[in-house]
């Protein structure tokens, strides 16, 4: 067993989770099982590769260009002016469990 | 006029003035109202606006204007996209009363050409899962056999196309969510290069994985619907400005002479024989038609599930973060903030989203990084680098869709990893950015439909649907 307790306990909290005993049960069981079939991906010796993050610099990107040049694909120009409207305000706090109409509101944060 | 099923017959039977698209999207919605209590594919229907734009179509019609390509086509869209003013889920509780305040642009596409949108369809919640039974309202069952699942997770979509209650459908895809349910439930589904179509309004699961694209019953129809949705959207910085391809003019370009690949590595042990007998008959019909066939090799294939589950989960620990209990959707009632959050999230996720959660954030955590998450990004480079060293040799290749025909209902409910393997065929394309396909080839002896995957290499869809368009149209 990889995975302890302990460990879902951590990990559920860096994850703003509570979970119940039932699902930390289950967790520490899936977390493992999963975990242990995951371990095959260490038969790979991968000391001189590169990850890869995301997919378009692997087609896009100017490998005959230095540093930021390389991704001349992802850039555009600067918008000066005629910048796009965000969402009305009203509109933008229309899902909101609770508003008072400018701000969204949640329980109190600082004690006073 | 019956139901019509391809959309040159929808668009046709308009411009004939034979019907109209408000009386074909009321026939659509009475067979929604009729079969659907059995099958589950539907989450919201819109009729409001559906019947606008029908009545705006028939307009044109009636006006003797021009008809847009897509003019009346009864369209259904995952929920995972959002529809301006029509509730949008995900398949999660978190997102039960969510009205999105704008379109996924991929929806807005399809409506400007005329589509007519019917409703959202079911999927796993967050697009997590391979059977739809991770949805937070039902499952969907299989309209070819109702006790087995459609796949996942787009389900609904293929349900929907499969049932003739939608003409054709969007999907996502993040690990095989479209090409898998497409082979369960014996219709066409199409999984486009990365960058291809824009992901502006897809409700995010893993950004570096996620793709949008169609569901139909027939290659053309597919092609169709990615020609309208394909292209640049300066609302998504990750789609390509690269220029679309007439992907119809082109389906009918002779496929003679072309290299298609056979990779042993997607027909070992795992497969089902009767799913190994169809797809080696349709390659030996591409053959038939003067393919060339090529054995090429992928031989980091059975390292694609292992990685695939780490950074898929590690890029949906970190976009799921935003399901917060502040801005939408719900919330529990707490009386401090930290509480809020951590309630909120117990009550509004399903045990797959949290175990994917749980899981994406082992694998970032301090003193875990470069074990899991660091191997799987460098184990990604290395699949990518196979389909790299066989599309030098190959225009296509050919696999299995999944290694099984629809399995049933409840079946892998308690084994997520018996689950995870459903995709084993279907994640490498997500994780090297390729486009793919998945066309009907057949049925096993209990009448399952069986798919045969077509892939391909980066932005040259064109290639795969000529492949798809020539086999369909040979059997």
């Amino acid at each position: 067993m990889k995975v302890t307790d302990k460990d879902v306990a951590y990990v559920a909290d860096l994850a703003n989770l509570e979970l119940s005993d039932e699902e930390r049960a289950r967790m520490l069981r899936d977390l493992n099982s999963i975990l242990e079939y995951v371990d095959r991906l260490g038969q790979l010796e991968t000391d001189d590769v590169a990850p890869m993050a995301q997919v378009s610099d692997r087609y896009r990107a100017d490998k005959s260009r230095q540093g930021i040049d390389r991704f001349a694909y992802a850039m555009r120009e600067d918008v000066k002016d005629g910048l796009r409207k965000s969402l009305p305000h009203d509109v933008a706090v229309k899902n909101a469990p609770d508003t008072d109409g400018t701000f969204f509101e949640v329980p109190k944060v600082i004690e006073r | 006029m019956a139901v019509s099923q391809t959309i040159d017959d929808v668009r046709n039977a308009i411009a004939g003035r034979q019907t109209t698209a408000t009386a074909i999207a009321q026939r659509f919605y009475d067979r929604i109202r009729k079969d659907d209590p059995e099958i589950g594919a539907f989450l919201t229907l819109c009729e409001e606006r559906a019947l606008a734009q029908a009545a705006h179509i028939d307009g044109l019609a009636a006006a003797g204007k021009p008809l847009p390509p897509l003019a009346g086509v009864p369209i259904a869209i995952k929920d995972v996209m959002a529809t301006r003013g029509v509730r949008t889920t995900a398949g999660s509780k978190i997102l039960d009363n969510f009205i999105p305040p704008y379109d996924c642009t991929a929806v807005a596409r399809l409506e400007a050409e005329g589509a007519v949108i019917l409703g959202k369809l079911n999927c796993d919640e967050f697009a997590m899962g391979s059977s739809t039974e991770n949805s937070a309202y039902y499952p969907v069952h299989n309209p070819r056999a109702k006790s087995r699942v459609p796949g996942g997770s787009s389900g609904g979509s293929a349900a929907a196309v499969a049932a003739e209650m939608s003409v054709a459908t969007l999907g996502s895809d993040t690990g095989g969510s479209i090409r898998q349910p497409a082979s369960f439930c014996g219709v066409v589904g199409l999984k486009p290069t990365y960058g291809r179509v824009s992901r502006y309004g897809l409700i995010a699961f893993a950004s570096s994985l996620d793709h949008i694209g169609p569901f139909a019953n027939t290659v053309k129809d597919a092609a169709l619907m990615l020609r309208t949705i394909a292209g640049r959207d300066p609302m998504d910085a990750t789609s390509a400005d690269l220029p679309v391809p007439d992907y119809v003019a082109e389906l009918d370009t002779p496929i003679k002479g072309l290299r298609i690949g056979v990779a042993k590595e997607y027909f070992g042990s795992g497969l089902d024989p009767e799913v190994r007998a169809a797809v080696e008959a349709a390659i030996q019909k591409l053959a038939e038609l003067g393919c060339e066939i090529v054995s090429v090799s992928l031989p980091h294939t059975e390292y694609a599930i292992p990685a695939y589950y780490i950074v898929a989960t590690a890029e949906a620990s970190a976009n799921l973060a935003r399901f917060d209990g502040v801005r939408y959707g719900f919330r529990a009632k707490s009386n401090t903030l930290s509480e809020m959050y951590r309630k909120t999230r117990d009550a509004g996720f399903g045990m797959e989203v949290k175990r994917r959660i749980m899981l994406g954030t082992y694998a970032l955590s301090a003193g875990y990084y470069d074990a899991y998450y660091l191997k799987a990004q460098k184990v990604r480079t290395l699949l990518a680098r196979d389909f790299d060293e066989a599309f030098k040799k190959v225009d296509v290749i050919a696999a299995p869709t999944a290694p099984t025909p629809a399995f049933k209902l409840g079946e892998k409910v308690d084994d997520p990893l018996a689950m995870y393997l459903a995709d084993i065929y279907t994640v490498t394309a997500n994780l090297a950015g390729i486009p793919g396909i998945s066309v009907p080839c057949g049925e096993n002896h209990e009448k399952l439909p069986i798919g045969l995957q077509l892939l391909a290499r980066h932005f040259d869809e064109a290639t795969m649907l000529r492949v798809a368009h020539a086999y369909e149209q040979a059997t």
